[in-house]
């Protein structure tokens, strides 16, 4: 891991991209919208396990809220139905509310915890809900840098 | 010493989109290529309607209830909404994999199966996913390189990936999936009742007011009622089933869970009420093709201007076609609910004639 602190802007103007891995869907519980927590090989000196998994399952929770089948889900959908819809024109989905939700905590994790090991999550939402990309940077300033040989997206 | 005015046209993401999409004010519009059949749908719904209203309803209204050109105006305002919603709205397409994450995709493939000798066909590209204790088979797609999720199909006419494929519907000109299905089915419900209602009182009106045979319009407006109602009746019986089941038109048409040796659907709740409100009233997930999105200037081609540019320079490449709907406005028009949706076996031809990559 890198020795040295960044914060997310530096790592932006400073830090030159290595490689991108991409978390992808886990379909195992049929069509909502949750991610694999399997730890990907790329990341094991970068950052730790159980942080990775723990920001995966946060988010798999926060979409199982969004998509979550209910009183309430039922409730907004049937007064849209009576209003024939016209109701979205001036309303936020409850679905859309989670969303920004999510987009708060990814910015969040990225300063607390990603940026500082030269890691960079993008908001799933931004690659049409298909992966969460994890973009790795190179650390130019560190002497002691161990990522894996720069531009090759397809280093293992 | 003259000013230079630099005015700085801003692009959008749907100018950039790939597919065979069109899209109407500034991308909030979303619709397929071929519009001619939704102008049709439009034009028979408002000139029933319409003649609907100018004659049996100033009739009705006097002699039974002026509560039925009430009724009637209401399932119009209602069907034309739905209906609009439908042909407006993102179905749910799923943007197409960006070099990075394609190139990634290529490499867990290639280990996966191995390298292909030079002039072999590569093998099929199938993940395996078990879902519910059914084995459900992912497969990828060549034009947008990713691997479809469960569900989703890829629409040749709008050369998309659609997730929760219903069906291209032309009479609406648009795709029909996960996002808009339930508009869909709304749409064909409250003009099935429409068409119901207004041939009803056609019926009404001729019995009444010993109609005998001096209009030649409204004669037209019941035979197109009357033809009207068996398609549509039927379509909404149709669609009626599959929500009840919780399937899709492509589904059902591809035969995915029927037969002994298929696995049975995963999807369904088993419990008939709880399939629909799942499908009809559950969360609506926002489009993820961020339309109106502003692309950063070196991604649409141009450079950053220095103080000498002129605003031509900074035009997009491309300007994606824009049309002016005269549907865009919302539907405070009156008109009578008309159409004949086919039943949707003529769209199957259309889904199954796409490639299965």
């Amino acid at each position: 891991m890198s020795p040295q602190v960044h914060n997310l802007q530096e790592l932006r103007r400073s830090a030159s991209l290595a490689t991108k891995v991409f978390i992808q869907r886990d379909y195992s519980d049929g069509t909502i919208c949750q991610f694999q927590t399997k730890f990907p090989p790329e990341l094991d000196s970068r950052i730790e396990r159980q942080l990775f998994e723990e920001t995966v399952k946060t988010l798999n929770g926060f979409y199982a809220e969004a998509e979550k089948i209910g009183g309430s889900s039922y409730l907004e959908g049937c007064l849209a139905c009576a209003t024939a819809y016209f109701i979205f024109l001036c309303m936020e989905t409850h679905y859309e509310k989670v969303l920004k939700k999510i987009s708060r905590y990814i910015q969040e994790q990225n300063e607390k915890i990603f940026a500082p090991r030269g890691l960079l999550l993008t908001d799933p939402v931004e690659r049409g809900m298909r992966v969460i990309e994890i973009s790795i940077y190179e650390d130019r300033c560190s002497s002691g840098s161990s990522s894996g040989g720069g531009g090759g997206a397809g280093a293992r | 010493m003259s000013v230079m005015v630099v005015r700085k046209k801003v692009t959008r993401k749907w100018e950039k989109l790939p597919g065979r999409n069109t899209f109407c004010c500034d991308g909030r519009v979303m619709m397929a290529r071929q519009k001619g059949i939704f102008y049709l749908t439009l034009f028979l719904i408002l000139g029933t309607c319409t003649l609907f209203f100018a004659f049996e309803c100033r009739y009705l209204a006097v002699q039974l209830s002026p509560a039925i050109p009430v009724f009637a105006a209401m399932l119009f305002l209602f069907s034309m909404a739905t209906l609009l919603r439908t042909s407006f709205s993102d179905p749910g397409v799923i943007p197409r994999a960006l070099p990075d994450e394609a190139a990634f995709i290529e490499m867990e493939i290639e280990a996966t199966n191995g390298a292909v000798p030079q002039g072999q066909r590569p093998p099929p590209r199938i993940k395996n996913f078990q879902i519910n204790n059914q084995i459900v088979k992912l497969k990828y797609c060549y034009t947008c390189k990713i691997f479809r999720p469960p569900r989703a199909s890829h629409c040749s006419i709008c050369d998309n990936c659609v997730e929760r494929f219903d069906h291209h519907c032309p009479w609406v000109g648009n795709c029909v999936g996960k996002r808009n299905y339930r508009y869909f089915y709304l749409f064909i419900l409250s003009l099935s009742l429409l068409t119901i209602y207004v041939f009803a009182f056609n019926i009404v009106y001729v019995a009444l007011s010993e109609y005998a045979g001096q209009c030649p319009l409204l004669e037209s407006e019941v035979l197109i009622c009357f033809f009207t109602l068996w398609s549509v009746v039927g379509l909404t019986g149709f669609h009626t089933f599959l929500v009840a089941l919780n399937q899709t038109t492509n589904e059902d048409i591809k035969g995915s869970w029927t037969g002994k040796n298929r696995v049975q659907n995963p999807y369904s709740h088993g419990n008939i009420v709880k399939n629909c409100c799942e499908v009809l009233c559950g969360p609506l997930p926002p489009s993820v093709l961020d339309r109106r999105g502003i692309l950063p200037l070196e991604e649409s081609g141009s450079r950053p201007p220095s103080t000498q540019e002129t605003s031509s320079s900074l035009l997009p490449q491309s300007p994606a076609p824009t049309e002016h709907l005269n549907s865009n406005e919302m539907p405070e028009e009156s008109s009578t609910p008309e159409e004949m949706p086919p039943p949707e076996p003529p769209e199957p031809p259309q889904e199954a004639a796409e490639a299965e990559k």
